[in-house]
């Protein structure tokens, strides 16, 4: 990937990450994208073959419980931050034709 | 009774020279009187705190009171605080009340503690200067034209102008160290795993850090003792024993050898900041430890690998965010590609926006190797180094910012000289190493810190070394005039 991203490729990764970028924005997202891989690219001068890549600073691995349902009841509880409800449901728009 | 440390506000508690409720309601009028300045706190829970404190005057009057209870501190809106709003200074979470209480919020309700109120911070903890909130900027009180630093500037905040004795705080590239330098505080992020993250929004799952903002390091160290430790609803948590960070305060640091590495006081440091910080370094030798030049070859790479990673992991912690179970949902949407869309882009201010595009960038399918693994392998490079120096030493000092606290709106155009506000203290975030920053003294009027940095569950050192340093000098005990 280029340092230099283009409004092409700007409006793809937003359609990724479902945010939406208004026209008069994107040159100036463009520039602030540009410049951070610009700072980013430095590690590519560093030889990391062989090197395992480390996801948690001390390698720790997964602890896992028991497969029990530990917590009970809690749909009123969840459903009381929900923008829109109906009969326990949460309501969203219309999604099957 | 706000120019005391909360060892002595302990004290007076206890010799019952006045009551939790009063010294609640002192630190209440403070808030009130002081914080339109400041804008330090997004929600005063004036209520609740005369609640808790009347519930700790009867708890001592029985004989039941330990140590901390009834003292009051802020909280950083990034910790869920159950029937109370928790926002992370965002419009997304403007109106979510938080179903549950996060481990840290419910351990100081244990340990009988008074919560004032929840402070203002940077948007989902991304920023170095508390500027992007959607609450508005906070101010630093030695100096009302500048940043108290970021993300946890309300919390460093609240704290300098004696608005709260403490406050929590979190740390993922430098959350607390930096405003504990901007604002002439002790802040420590302790080892990645020491804290439990169950309740602490998310940002960068691998490198958040809950930790403290205090006067003191006999304070963090009271503090720490209460917040950390295992906790099963966290995956990340670690169970190791919490040592007795008190106890250990007052060991001698005669023999302790102190690394500086070469990379950090080469010619691109501030002549004046370097100045302070080996200063510092030279009143340590005086308490009879060593100084060693050491050498960190790749902590140069510590920003870019931070700023492929962190923005990684906001992209996939921040993608829950969809206006459907909680949170922020816009009006009137056309389809459920619209309601996410729409409510993510009217939710969130623009450095998330710009973060989560840097995330899902480097996560997609063509540069996930060049860009996220290759920083993974750098992030394990980088600790090795950390790994090999301590072989030599046994703790590291560095500056903790490159300058004193700049001016409200001076770097909010150029992200990039923002993000190297950092530089300093990305690197443990990415190796998990516990790091403290204390005050070592002020430059034209405003303070600014030095840093301790200890290998792995060494925070009873770093609290140690910065309390016998806080032994001989008095940095640590000024607060600014107007606050007085």
């Amino acid at each position: 990937m280029s340092g230099n991203f283009t409004p092409e490729q700007v409006k793809h990764v937003a359609r990724l990450a479902a945010l939406n970028m208004d026209e008069a924005s994107i040159p100036t997202v463009c520039a602030a994208l540009s410049k951070t891989f610009q700072l980013i690219a430095q590690l590519q001068e560093v030889d990391t073959t062989d090197v395992a890549p480390m996801c948690h600073p001390l390698d720790a691995k997964q602890l896992l419980r028991a497969d029990e349902v530990t917590e009970h009841d809690l749909r009123d509880v969840l459903l009381a931050g929900a923008p829109a409800t109906e009969a326990g449901l949460i309501l969203v728009p219309k999604v099957i034709e | 009774m706000h120019t005391k440390t909360i060892a002595q506000l302990a004290d007076d508690l206890a010799n019952k020279k006045y009551s939790s409720v009063e010294l609640t309601q002192h630190y209440l009028a403070r808030i009130n009187k002081y914080d339109k300045i400041l804008n330090s706190f997004i929600t005063v829970t004036e209520e609740m705190a005369l609640a808790q404190a009347k519930a700790a005057d009867e708890l001592r009057a029985k004989g039941q009171a330990a140590l901390l209870t009834g003292i009051p501190y802020a909280h950083k809106d990034i910790f869920c605080t159950k029937g109370i709003k928790t926002t992370c200074a965002s419009k997304m979470l403007d109106n979510f009340i938080a179903p549950y209480d996060a481990t840290v919020t419910q351990k100081l309700h244990d340990a009988g503690m008074v919560m004032l109120g929840k402070t203002n911070m940077d948007e989902f903890a991304m920023g170095s200067s508390n500027e992007t909130s959607y609450y508005g900027p906070v101010k630093n009180p030695w100096d009302i034209t500048t940043v108290p630093g970021g993300s946890s500037g309300g919390s460093a905040a609240a704290v300098a102008g004696r608005l709260a004795p403490m406050s929590t705080g979190t740390d993922t590239g430098g959350s607390i160290r930096q405003p504990a330098s901007y604002c002439n505080l002790t802040g420590l992020k302790p080892t990645y795993g020491r804290v439990s993250r169950w309740g602490m929004i998310a940002f960068a799952s691998s490198l958040d850090h809950g930790g403290v903002l205090a006067q003191s390091a006999e304070d963090s160290a009271l503090l720490m003792e209460e917040i950390s430790g295992f906790d099963a609803k966290d995956s990340t948590s670690v169970n190791t024993v919490v040592p007795n960070y008190k106890a250990m305060l007052n060991n001698s640091i005669k023999g302790l050898k102190i690394g500086l590495p070469k990379e950090f006081f080469c010619g691109k440091l501030d002549s004046v900041v370097a100045d302070k910080v080996n200063t510092a370094a030279k009143a340590l030798e005086k308490l009879g430890a060593s100084l060693h030049e050491i050498t960190l070859p790749n902590i140069g790479l510590s920003i870019p690998a931070y700023y492929v990673i962190a923005p990684a992991e906001c992209s996939t912690n921040l993608s829950r965010y969809d206006g459907v179970r909680f949170g922020y949902r816009c009006k009137d949407p056309k389809d459920l590609n619209d309601l996410y869309c729409r409510s993510r882009s009217e939710g969130f201010g623009s450095e998330v926006k710009r973060r989560i595009l840097i995330g899902t960038m480097v996560l997609s399918a063509d540069s996930y190797e060049a860009y996220y693994v290759k920083a993974q392998q750098v992030r394990r490079l980088i600790r090795e180094d950390f790994i090999q120096a301590y072989q030599q030493v046994d703790l590291i000092l560095s500056p903790t910012t490159t300058s004193v606290a700049f001016g409200i709106g001076e770097k909010s155009n150029d992200p990039i000289t923002m993000y190297l506000s950092d530089l300093y203290t990305a690197a443990t975030n990415l190796a998990g190493l516990p790091s403290l920053s204390l005050p070592a003294g002020f430059i034209n009027d405003l303070p600014i810190g030095f840093q301790l940095i200890g290998n792995h569950f060494e925070e009873g050192l770093l609290l140690n070394t910065a309390h016998q340093y806080q032994q001989v000098t008095d940095w640590h005990l000024q607060m600014p005039k107007e606050f007085q």
